[in-house]
């Protein structure tokens, strides 16, 4: 297992290199370059200032130079600092709303694991039932609806007409003098759209992808061993297949990471938090460079971490990936 | 050739869903190019006597907080929608068809570089990359298209790749190498045309993905701008006065989700009808 993984990690390098390069080419395709939004509009600027300021940013040097001390500075997690008026360290703006970020992604992903499993196994044991093709229906609504009009229209129901629920924000403005279990009720409440939507859309696809391991593996010789020496369907279907079903999922689990982490940007925004999803918006409406820079290389890494959790998990779940990769 | 194609739309036709999701998709498209004439109103015209009127028989989708008729704009607004749909998804489709045949083809360390190129692009969380990208240059519909384009081919690449990857050791291609066809022959004429299925799948439900993508773009106002309607950026004043108006909200977003769903039904039934595997 440990050699494995150090594999692993060692595989991950040119990626992480490549993931670099790439930021950075996005960067280069700005007409001009960063530092025209800090001289651009200012009047007082002459050409010998705007100069002064290019070399301070090391701007007037050839594009592979400049890659190698942005990239020397990535290594101490050095993303510079921000446009923005608060003028803050990006990484340190960056941290502070990773948290909540993560934690709405790691609920909506419990979410969809607790229901999306179940669904798919019943709908590919009761294949062709009434059961089934309600799944199926839910399926495609999951895949085609817009997540911002859903959140839009849970908004306008639970917020507007009924008033159960708030629609923006994470915390109420009188949080600080709650007691404890108020504040969890308090966050809860305000996460329970959030999370709700941010999990329909991956909803559909896991459970479609259950079903359709779950009848694959339905097929195998070892069922049918398993039917035959006398086994109840029970014992079957949840020890013999569903195991093996499940091992794919933690790959879709994996793969699935950037799609939720992209998807964070439209409903924190929608829903006013404040996570890394929302300071992306944020720093991509006001032209903040570094930031938007910052969170790319971030969000690429933290879907690179994801993939190799999927696959060391993977390589504990199936000792045939172990011996043989 | 004919027969088989012909025995395409005979499958086609039979599929009920694939036939519900082509008479969307076509419908939408007569939508989109007959719109002046369809929309009752036009779609920018200001009347500030009617602002938010709820839907009544005159306004049968309600106005907008500037008095424009919503079932006017949403008409107008297919266009936006299936222009950037069918952009992004051709230039997807042509760099994913071209790098992935030339990585299963070649083999090698084309290959390698082209499908490690292709492991960084899916690190990206993809909404992040096209946002940063929008972000450097300006929002509009030309860049819109591109940047979904360039941002989304790398399904295809792997598709094809894997097509190439068994087709090429078959005995008409290595029929037609023995005959000295060139690469390029073998590659277009040869391999291709046998590899195309699963990229008309992708294709198909990729339209509805940018179709996804561009609402979400434009709500979040980096998309097409106003005046201009287009479902996404409708909805964005959908959101604003979601305390007052509802119907500003429930029917563009109403009209994606019936696009994206017509294209996703497509797309599935044209699988059903090619993987051989589910031929029964």
């Amino acid at each position: 297992m440990g050699p494995y993984i150090l594999k692993r990690i060692f595989l991950m390098i040119p990626v992480l290199l490549g993931i670099t390069i790439l930021s950075f080419g996005v960067m280069k395709l700005a007409p001009g370059d960063p530092t025209s939004i800090l001289t651009d509009l200012n009047p007082n600027m002459n050409k010998e200032a705007v100069e002064r300021i290019r070399a301070h940013y090391g701007l007037d040097q050839p594009s592979y130079v400049q890659y190698f001390k942005w990239l020397k500075n990535m290594l101490v997690l050095d993303f510079g600092r921000s446009f923005a008026s608060d003028n803050r360290p990006v990484i340190d703006k960056i941290v502070e709303r990773i948290p909540i970020t993560l934690l709405i992604n790691v609920l909506s992903m419990i979410l969809i694991l607790m229901v999306a499993i179940p669904l798919g196994v019943m709908s590919a044991v009761k294949q062709n039932s009434l059961f089934d093709k309600g799944t199926t229906v839910f399926v495609f609504i999951g895949f085609a609806i817009p997540t911002f009009w859903l959140a839009l229209l849970l908004m306008i129901l639970f917020g507007v007409k009924l008033d159960w629920l708030p629609i923006s924000g994470f915390r109420s403005l009188d949080y600080p003098s709650l007691s404890f279990f108020e504040k969890i009720f308090d966050v809860s409440k305000h996460l329970i759209l959030p999370i709700f939507v941010s999990a329909f859309g991956g909803l559909a696809g896991m459970s479609r992808y259950m079903r359709s391991n779950m009848l694959e593996v339905i097929r195998q010789d070892y069922i049918t061993t398993a039917r035959a020496k006398g086994l109840d369907e029970r014992t079957v279907i949840f020890k013999h297949a569903l195991r093996n079903a499940l091992l794919p999922v933690i790959t879709l689990l994996g793969l699935s990471v950037p799609g939720l982490i992209g998807g964070s940007v439209i409903f924190e925004t929608i829903f006013a938090i404040p996570g890394m999803g929302q300071l992306f918006y944020q720093a991509v409406m006001m032209r903040d460079y570094p930031t938007v820079m910052g969170i790319l290389v971030i969000g690429a890494v933290l879907t690179l971490l994801g993939n190799l959790l999927a696959d060391v998990m993977y390589s504990w779940a199936d000792p045939r990936i172990r011996v043989s990769g | 050739m004919d027969s088989i194609y012909g025995d395409f739309f005979r499958r086609l036709a039979r599929n009920k869903l694939a036939m519900v999701g082509l008479s969307v998709v076509v419908i939408l498209c007569l939508v989109a190019i007959f719109a002046d004439r369809l929309a009752p109103y036009s779609p920018t015209m200001i009347d500030t006597s009617k602002i938010l009127v709820e839907p009544s028989w005159e306004h049968p989708m309600g106005t907008d907080i500037l008095g424009r008729d919503v079932l006017s704009r949403i008409i107008h607004g297919a266009g936006v929608s299936l222009s950037v749909g069918f952009v992004a998804v051709g230039i997807s489709t042509l760099i994913g068809v071209v790098l992935g045949a030339v990585a299963g083809y070649y083999s090698g360390m084309v290959d390698r570089v082209i499908m490690r190129f292709v492991d960084i692009m899916l690190c990206f969380p993809t909404f992040f990359l096209i946002l940063a990208v929008i972000a450097f240059l300006q929002p509009s519909i030309w860049n819109i298209m591109i940047v979904i384009g360039v941002t989304s081919w790398m399904n295809v690449t792997r598709l094809v790749r894997a097509e190439f990857l068994s087709l090429r050791e078959r005995d008409f291609v290595l029929a037609a190498i023995s005959q000295g066809a060139s690469d390029l022959r073998v590659i277009f004429a040869h391999i291709l045309p046998n590899a195309m299925a699963p990229v008309l799948v992708a294709a198909t439900l990729g339209v509805a993905a940018a179709v996804l993508v561009e609402s979400s773009l434009s709500f979040l106002g980096l998309g097409v701008q106003p005046p201009n309607p287009s479902w996404g950026n409708m909805l964005t004043e959908g959101k604003d006065n979601i305390e007052i108006a509802w119907w500003l909200s429930l029917f563009p977003g109403l009209a994606i989700f019936i696009t994206v769903m017509g294209y996703n039904l497509l797309g599935e039934g044209i699988r059903d009808i090619l993987d051989p595997r589910l031929r029964q």
